[in-house]
């Protein structure tokens, strides 16, 4: 005899841990706060503006995630607001866009690059499709967090570069910030979006630090007077006249520290931070190019068809004229991401980023 | 997770305490393939036959579902449509589907249930607009809370648990149903949504349509699990298997599981037995993997014939009835044609206009392309 009228229940999880960092809500004004810090602000503050925003993951409740960016929400929201899910990245980012569709405001972890391929078929197939499939009745306001890319030595599947697969896909809107003020403001902006948003966070940047104002940071969201997103806008991260360099996450520090070192030797770069892989922002991008009339674009990721050739592409095909030399790249090798050992062969660091710049055919002009 | 608010105490058998989990010892039958009443069975105290006003509703909706099928089988081979996957010989479970749920609950259905997406109210052309390929999809699901029918298998499981754990964030009372096929629980994602709805707690029915057949795959191939019913104790929730073509049947035991996940008793997996009568789809050829006489042997269990036997010899089916209900399907099948007979204009615009809230500036770029192409394409056709 069976019937489906007894129904077990599992019993009540553990206990969250004592408080042992601040509450996010007494953090204010003028802040010297970590890139990790910055975005676990954005979380708590987006979720204290909006009860129907939600974060869950692996190990995002109790633990405060495996880099602590969710430190201290379930805490301070509830279980409700931030939980655990069961160990499956499918079933989180699958759960997450049935949540989307009926009124929730989901922002997922991936623990880890490589770690998110499990979500590969509900992230192409679904997410990216849900708006144009339903010609906008249905637009899918979710936040997929990757911590990304390598220089941590990192074991194997910790350390992908995996922009590409997201930058291909047509709706998906791909963010990754490189600055404090960034992670604030760009995971702000991404929770905010209609639109899915792949956000790549540079994992190596997890515990820079910078200061910054947060009374001034939060004010951009007053409900009465927004400022201007920052999702489809480059950033000009240094000025320069001689050659410009783009790049993004987790490349930036190399290339600004590339600029510095050029200075030092006469040479001027502008450094451009391309924050928005999609939406591109062609405009700011090509007319920095123009403006210099060299360029040099550096990712980690392996540079075969990737968001690097991409980049240097488009601006082969809006700058011709404006070029003095041919567009660069400087990548990761095709290869697997390599072991701790190795890595620092395979990173785009300042020496090849220089070599480049050296190679623009300067004894022409 | 705060998402156990009681424990009831199983005082079942001593030995399996688990038992409670397992599905009946055989599909829940309430009327026979010959249109008898099923002879009482242990389940009886659980399950039992909807009133009779509940089972002429439901053969009208299988008189329709049947010309539904006839009708759309008949304007693909007319070349009206480009594909349509028929459902016929298993309308019941959408029927039960649709008779289970309120308006205010949501139905996830799979590619296969033209029918039970037409039940819940959806516009038949919307309906059709992805088959007739002028879109991937045409109606409004918030409408109708209803999902959209994709082809990715199981995907769909997973939106139903999601759906179901924001309305119960929100303490409504809204019931999922999540249609699967026996080839779905194959799937990663089957395993993941059933997990995921159980461990959270959500009120989310799983209805498997196990039709025997993946395409040309027989369940064999699929799964040697005593019955796809029996996962449903490997996730902590219970399974029943139930006669697919007995829509007596579904009703109660999906209307039971529906109304247990209503009142907080979480998800449930419900395995129904039925058959695929026709092939996959028009582009597919049955013949090359089932034989005659095993499709034969379903004929006689057909869910339509096996109610109207039953409520005729009730006397539940009066001349007006039939042909209230004669005229009904009739009404539907003439929609269908009418409105696939009648020609449409796929927007060329509409491209670019859905992929973001507001087209990227590259997308902009690229509608105005294909723009001037077909301006330019549309003055030399005016000069030739």
């Amino acid at each position: 005899m069976t019937t489906m009228a007894h129904q077990p229940t599992s019993g009540p999880a553990p206990a969250g841990r004592p408080a042992a960092e601040p509450v996010h809500a007494e953090l204010s004004g003028v802040q010297a706060i970590t890139f990790a810090k910055a975005l676990t602000l954005a979380m708590a503050d987006a979720m204290a503006a909006d009860g129907s925003v939600l974060v869950f993951g692996e190990d995002v409740g109790t633990l405060g995630g495996v880099f602590r960016v969710t430190d201290g929400l379930t805490r301070r929201f509830g279980e409700d607001r931030c939980f655990d899910t069961p160990l499956a990245e499918s079933g989180i980012v699958g759960m997450a866009t049935g949540m989307a569709v009926n009124g929730m405001k989901p922002v997922v972890e991936m623990q880890f690059d490589a770690f998110a391929y499990p979500a590969f078929e509900q992230i192409t197939s679904h997410v990216a499709k849900m708006g144009n499939r339903t010609k906008g009745r249905v637009r899918l306001p979710l936040v997929i967090r990757i911590p990304y890319a390598g220089g941590i030595g990192g074991v194997e599947h910790h350390c992908d570069s995996s922009e590409a697969y997201y930058v291909h896909t047509p709706g998906l809107t791909v963010l990754t910030p490189s600055t404090v003020t960034d992670a604030y403001i760009m995971l702000r902006d991404a929770i905010a979006s209609p639109d899915p948003v792949v956000f790549m966070e540079p994992k190596k940047l997890y515990f820079s630090k910078d200061t910054v104002d947060l009374d001034a940071l939060r004010a951009r969201y007053d409900a009465g007077s927004p400022a201007p997103s920052s999702i489809g806008r480059a950033a000009i991260a240094r000025e320069g006249t001689d050659a410009t360099l783009i790049s993004y996450g987790p490349s930036m520090a190399a290339a600004l520290a590339a600029a510095e070192t050029a200075a030092a030797e006469g040479r001027s770069l502008q450094v451009v931070d391309v924050r928005s892989l999609v939406p591109y922002d062609d405009e700011t991008i090509s007319a920095a190019v123009r403006s210099t009339g060299r360029a040099v674009v550096i990712a980690e990721a392996p540079g075969f068809a990737s968001m690097a050739s991409e980049i240097a592409a488009r601006i082969q095909e809006r700058c011709f004229h404006s070029l003095a030399a041919p567009v660069l790249r400087v990548t990761g090798f095709d290869i697997p991401y390599p072991a701790p050992r190795l890595e620092k062969h395979y990173l785009p660091g300042v020496d090849r980023i220089l070599d480049a710049v050296d190679s623009l055919q300067w004894e022409e002009s | 997770m705060t998402n156990h608010p009681e424990f009831i105490e199983y005082t079942g058998n001593a030995d399996c305490p688990e038992s409670y989990l397992l599905p009946s010892a055989t599909p829940v039958q309430l009327i026979a393939p010959d249109g008898s009443a099923a002879p009482d069975a242990d389940y009886k105290e659980t399950y039992n036959l909807p009133d009779p006003h509940t089972l002429v509703d439901g053969y009208e909706r299988l008189v329709v579902g049947r010309r539904i099928n006839d009708q759309a089988n008949a304007l693909v081979r007319q070349g009206r449509m480009a594909v349509y996957p028929s459902s016929t010989g298993q309308e019941a479970c959408q029927v039960a589907a649709d008779m289970c749920l309120r308006a205010g609950d949501w139905l996830f259905p799979t590619y296969r249930d033209t029918v039970a997406v037409l039940g819940r109210g959806v516009d038949p052309m919307e309906a059709f607009e992805s088959l007739r390929g002028d879109w991937h999809s045409g109606f409004d699901p918030h409408r109708y809370n209803t999902a959209l029918p994709t082809t990715p298998l199981a995907t769909q499981l997973l939106h139903a648990v999601g759906v179901a754990h924001a309305a119960k964030l929100r303490g409504e009372d809204t019931v999922v149903l999540a249609l699967c096929g026996d080839g779905s629980t194959s799937e990663g994602d089957f395993h993941e949504a059933l997990n995921f709805a159980a461990v959270f707690h959500v009120p989310v029915v799983f209805l498997i349509q196990n039709n025997q057949y993946a395409i040309s795959v027989p369940l064999i191939h699929q799964s040697v699990a005593p019955s796809l019913a029996h996962k449903a104790v490997g996730y902590g929730m219970p399974g029943e298997r139930v006669d697919g073509n007995d829509l007596a049947a579904l009703l109660a035991v999906v209307g039971h599981a529906v109304e247990r996940a209503r009142n907080g008793g979480g998800p449930a997996l419900v395995e129904a037995h039925t058959y695929r009568m026709e092939s996959h789809t028009n582009a597919d050829d049955a013949t090359r993997y089932r034989t005659p006489e095993e499709v034969a042997q379903w004929v006689p269990k057909d869910p339509l014939l096996r109610l109207e036997k039953y409520l005729r010899d009730a006397g539940r089916l009066a001349a007006a009835d039939t042909a209230r209900i004669s005229a009904a399907a009739e009404a539907i099948a003439k929609v269908l044609r009418d409105g696939l007979n009648a020609e449409t204009v796929a927007d060329p615009a509409d491209l670019f206009a859905h992929v973001y809230a507001e087209p990227t500036p590259q997308l902009r770029e690229q509608a105005r392309q294909l723009s001037d192409e077909l301006a330019a394409a549309s003055l030399e056709g005016a000069h030739q």
